[in-house]
């Protein structure tokens, strides 16, 4: 259950964020969750429904954009989706492919309300 | 349309549908009145929402305190390794044995990650080795602040080895960098082979991994070539070593990687202080 140290990071990051902007409330935290990240993004809603209470992001929507996993084979330059971290190139075959996308954790803006 | 509710949704969004980047909105039950604080189409007042930039890795604030803890190490030519598994993977006892075999040859100090009791700084202290026990309460992991806080409650030999045995946990450890030179998975014998497959995550992070309880194995059905097979698939460059932290076998090989990587450290520890001395004014 990591997810819980990852929504309070995520509270946290809200909170300085709150402290340079002055808002009121947060109404949507808009995340991008990579396909190959180590997080379970149901975890995740619950732990930060937890972790919010009582600060400026209660009750605020979670909106998750799953990022697709990518790949670069560093043998033959191909490119190619990944579903897991350990995928070899479909091209070559003789390489396991490195991700270059779809491992983030990222919180990318929030809507906020004023008074 | 929500069925609880009736609202036309904007509650939380989870997608589950891989190669979709858009978001479409579903929401989750139950969600009380209290809790409902979403606007609907239909709210009575308009709220001006606006939109803030953020931008920032939720583990950004771990990593950089790993980053700190790393340069720590790195100052003092300090080997930190990060020690993950299951629980019962025969981590301490494997700690203790190499503790007594490294005596007189390298100063070994411990950090021991458990949710609750000091059971295993007892038994390391037990063997002469400073150690310093986190207990994580509800947490499953150790993370960079913990391993900061505890660097600062027992000093560290210079040019030594720090062993950080993690909250025992093929999961959660693995996205945590407490600033390890490197992370070093331990299976034992007595689990499945296939957990590197189940676990991928972790045996992708670890450079090294240590098959324990080899011992064992003459009473076991464990296919131990195809555990090793598993494992290099999910990670082809890991190195593996068989060990039996109570019999012995495999413990030179593990103790000379140890002192190999122990001396790389130290190198660049003694290069790093004499070009700091170097521009340093007279």
């Amino acid at each position: 259950m990591h997810e819980l140290s990852l929504a309070e990071s995520m509270v946290q990051l809200i909170e300085q964020t709150q402290q340079r902007e002055g808002f009121r409330q947060v109404r949507v935290v808009h995340l991008d969750v990579g396909e190959l990240a180590c997080v379970e993004p149901r975890a995740l809603e619950f732990a930060f429904a937890s972790a919010s209470m009582g600060t400026c992001a209660q009750g605020a929507r979670l909106a998750l954009r799953l990022v697709p996993g990518e790949g670069v084979c560093p043998g033959c330059g191909t490119q190619a989706a990944m579903l897991t971290l350990y995928e070899c190139c479909p091209a070559c075959q003789a390489h396991p492919l490195t991700a270059v996308a779809g491992t983030q954790m990222q919180v990318r803006d929030l809507d906020v309300v004023d008074d | 349309m929500c069925s609880t509710c009736g609202c036309d949704g904007d509650g939380a969004t989870i997608e589950h549908h891989p190669h979709h980047e858009h978001e479409h909105d579903h929401h989750h039950h139950p969600h009380g009145q209290e809790q409902h604080t979403h606007s609907h189409n239909t709210a009575p007042e308009a709220e001006r929402v606006r939109r803030v930039a953020v931008e920032q890795d939720l583990l950004a604030r771990n990593n950089m305190q790993a980053a700190a803890n790393r340069r720590v190490f790195t100052q003092t030519g300090v080997l930190a390794l990060n020690l993950v598994s299951s629980p019962g993977s025969g981590k301490t006892t494997l700690l203790v044995k190499t503790i007594e075999r490294l005596a007189g040859c390298l100063p070994v100090a411990v950090i021991e990650g458990d949710q609750q009791t000091n059971l295993d700084a007892q038994r390391i202290r037990a063997t002469g080795a400073p150690a310093t026990q986190i207990n994580t309460g509800k947490g499953c992991h150790l993370d960079a602040q913990m391993v900061g806080d505890a660097l600062h409650a027992f000093p560290l030999a210079a040019g030594g080895l720090l062993l950080i045995e993690n909250v025992g946990n093929l999961v959660c450890p693995a996205s945590f960098d407490l600033g390890e030179a490197h992370k070093v998975v331990v299976l034992s014998v007595t689990e499945g082979e296939d957990k590197p497959l189940k676990y991928p995550d972790m045996f992708r992070a670890a450079d090294l991994m240590l098959l324990n309880k080899c011992d064992l194995l003459p009473h076991l059905d464990f296919d131990i070539a195809q555990a090793e097979a598993y494992a290099r698939k999910v990670h082809p460059a890991i190195r593996i070593i068989r060990v039996s932290a109570t019999q012995g076998e495999g413990m030179d090989e593990w103790l000379a990687w140890l002192q190999q990587q122990a001396r790389a450290c130290k190198v660049v520890a003694d290069t790093l202080g004499r070009a700091a001395a170097a521009q340093a004014p007279v």
